[in-house]
């Protein structure tokens, strides 16, 4: 069959020939058009909107560097925490390597934590964009996995204790919880069969889905077109001769260019991070995680990562129900899947933040601060703030890390289920016409 | 609310108050000692290497020091191990286990998950007790099962317990160490023994360390410049969006 008759490509370049061949049997001009040339993002895009290409590199540099990291590494209970080594000390480049994918891990979450806030602040998740952020809340679900599955390789002392206070909560669902934590294990307690597994999730099965989403949401964010800081529809405004949006332009060249600045900022950072600091004061790496996994040993203290440790947080902060630990971790659950209703929570007549009034702007300030107070909370032990020896105080001071927890959950999930009702009695400004810079 | 909010301001007081126990000694890491380095080797190859294994370090890594391989292996091998060899032990992890209540663990990567600071202060607070099967106790690490390897260099200290009551009316313990018997070295030469021995520890823990400083520096000034050219860039495309 012949090849479909396309117009044939006039461009600078010498390799018209080429790219015509292509194009008429590949939808070479019509993708390049449809997702960077003739894409048009609105022009008032500030700093919050670095963040979701940020958020592509990451993925890309946890790829290729995954890639390096798996051609030495050895997913063996009897192994793993000396290949690890082995890698920093013997392969060429290969401390550069590994401290790429652990500082990468931990960015990324900086990165699509900044990006989810810059969503909720701006509006992004409402109409016509509930599936885009329905797509973005499974991607950061998948990312979660992705972590928990990655941080249990290195099988130091934290990485083993880790997973097994993890994997444990799935044996508090009631009725099945026991056999589906060991379903989830392999082993009824963490062993060189989870490691396994868990080496094969974290490099081929979840980095598979997680890619499918990106995609996903790509693709819909070029369906129904990016949000910006003011919240107004861009494609609302068309000019009458070119047919696009006045207050748009092209993302190829001016946001691709923009973008790359943005990449080189963030690069330093990383670097940063990562030739100065790869362990950021044991946040990034555990100390604890430089010590063998010992299942013979509990550490006194087993703390996730940063990034899981307000949900931590609200998991210790629900006393437990009916004799059952259940609550605490359907709380923690709930606290992520919650997200996915904010587009049906949000009644405001305004998108942005910026028309919002004060009780919105309040509860989202309340939202932020208590996040990191949450997350703060669940690196620390729960007595954290009852070693000062107040013996006068309303309370058993041991108890008040506790407490902040237990109001920090409650104002965590006021934040969305008051959502419905504060936002449509909120004080809003009226939405500009078109956008403002 | 307002209790909320005082509590929250508290918070970062009470993180630090939290943190007490035993005050830890600055250790004196330098990196490019390179004198201070190899000493601190031979003491860890002299005095550590017969209980702890170092299972992660190659003998011929130590060129990094400014050692040749014959030199490695005149002052540094002592077992006939070959160059290449990584700094294993004879001694078998369960024997360890019996002989001291717990295997003497790897030491190779000790100083990333201890810290610096600490090492440097359990090696100098060792004290006599005769309740301990070593005889031996240690501040920074209570009911240790590692005897004192040093006592020869640092001599024994004694454990002087003191009760006194503050302003508060709180019960106050201050927990010091006293030199009972002197060994080879005095304070200063022995402190500098063990500050050399820690150094050598936070290198092994990461022969790379000093290269990831050097090529960051040179990473960061070509970052600056892209930045300055992609800003430039950027500049030179949006000029005509207004």
């Amino acid at each position: 069959m012949a090849a479909v008759d396309k117009q044939p490509v006039t461009g600078a370049g010498p390799f018209n020939g080429v790219l015509t061949w292509v194009d008429a049997r590949f939808p070479l001009i019509s993708l390049w058009r449809d997702h960077l040339a003739d894409y048009y993002a609105p022009k008032n895009f500030n700093f919050w909107y670095y963040f979701g290409s940020l958020a592509l590199l990451v993925l890309v540099i946890q790829i290729l560097t995954g890639i390096f990291l798996t051609m030495n590494y050895k997913p063996d209970a009897a192994q793993a925490f000396a290949s690890v080594e082995y890698i920093m000390r013997d392969v060429p480049g290969g401390w550069i390597i590994r401290y790429m994918h652990s500082t990468g891990a931990s960015m990324f979450f900086v990165v699509v934590y900044l990006h989810m806030f810059r969503g909720i602040m701006y509006g992004s998740y409402r109409k016509p964009r509930e599936l885009l952020w329905i797509f973005g809340c499974l991607i950061y679900l998948v990312m979660m996995a992705e972590a928990f599955l990655g941080y249990l390789l290195p099988w130091g002392q934290m990485s083993y204790w880790g997973a097994q206070v993890i994997v444990n909560l799935f044996a508090a669902v009631p009725i099945i919880g026991e056999d589906l934590s060991i379903w989830i294990r392999g082993d009824y307690v963490v062993s060189d069969a989870t490691l396994n597994r868990f080496f094969a999730l974290h490099v081929i099965a979840v980095p598979l889905a997680l890619l499918l989403l990106v995609m996903l949401h790509l693709i819909s964010l070029h369906e129904v077109g990016s949000n910006n800081p003011d919240g107004v529809e861009v494609k609302k405004r068309l000019d009458p001769k070119t047919n696009k949006p006045v207050d748009g332009i092209p993302f190829h060249p001016y946001y691709t260019v923009k973008d790359i600045f943005g990449v080189s900022v963030f690069l330093l950072v990383f670097c940063a991070i990562m030739f100065f600091a790869p362990t950021m004061g044991g946040y990034f790496l555990e100390y604890n995680n430089f010590v063998p996994a010992n299942p013979m040993q509990t550490p006194e203290h087993i703390a996730p990562v940063w990034y899981f440790t307000p949900y931590y947080s609200i998991l210790r902060a629900v006393p437990p129900l009916f004799g059952s630990q259940f609550w605490g971790v359907a709380a923690m659950g709930g606290a992520v899947m919650i997200l996915f209703l904010m587009p049906w929570l949000d009644r405001s007549p305004v998108k942005s933040i910026r028309y919002k009034g004060t009780l919105f702007k309040s509860w989202l300030a309340a939202f932020v601060i208590t996040f990191i107070i949450l997350g703060y909370l669940g690196t620390k032990p729960t007595t954290v703030w009852g070693q000062f020896g107040f013996q006068t105080f309303f309370m058993d001071t041991r108890d008040v890390a506790t407490w902040v927890a237990r109001l920090g959950t409650l104002i965590y999930f006021l934040f969305f289920l008051l959502m419905p009702w504060y936002s449509r009695r909120d004080k809003c400004k009226q939405e500009p016409e078109r956008v403002t810079h | 609310m307002r209790t909320l909010l005082a509590v929250l301001l508290l918070a970062p007081a009470l993180a630090l108050a939290a943190s007490a126990g035993i005050k830890l000694d600055r250790a004196p890491v330098d990196l490019n000692d390179n004198p201070s380095l190899q000493r601190g080797a031979q003491v860890f190859v002299n005095y550590c290497l017969s209980c702890h294994s170092a299972n992660y370090m190659r003998y011929n890594r130590l060129q990094d020091l400014g050692l040749t391989e014959q030199q490695i292996k005149d002052n540094l091998m002592l077992a006939g191990e070959k160059v290449g060899d990584t700094m294993t032990i004879a001694m078998r992890a369960k024997d360890g286990a019996e002989w001291f209540g717990a295997a003497p663990p790897d030491l190779t990567v000790i100083a990333r998950s201890r810290g610096a600071d600490w090492l440097y202060t359990f090696m100098r607070t060792f004290y006599q007790d005769p309740a301990r099967a070593t005889g031996w106790n240690n501040l920074a690490f209570p009911s240790v099962g590692m005897p004192h390897v040093l006592y020869e260099l640092q001599g024994t200290q004694v454990l002087n317990v003191v009760t006194a009551t503050d302003a508060l009316g709180h019960q106050v313990e201050s927990r010091t160490l006293a030199l009972a018997a002197p060994g080879k070295m005095d304070k200063i030469q022995y402190d500098q023994l063990v500050g050399d021995l820690v150094n050598y520890l936070v290198y092994m823990g990461e022969p790379s360390a000093k290269s990831r400083v050097q090529i960051g520096l040179y990473v960061m000034i070509f970052l600056l410049i892209l930045i300055l050219v992609t800003w430039l860039l950027k500049r030179a495309y949006w000029k005509d969006l207004h």
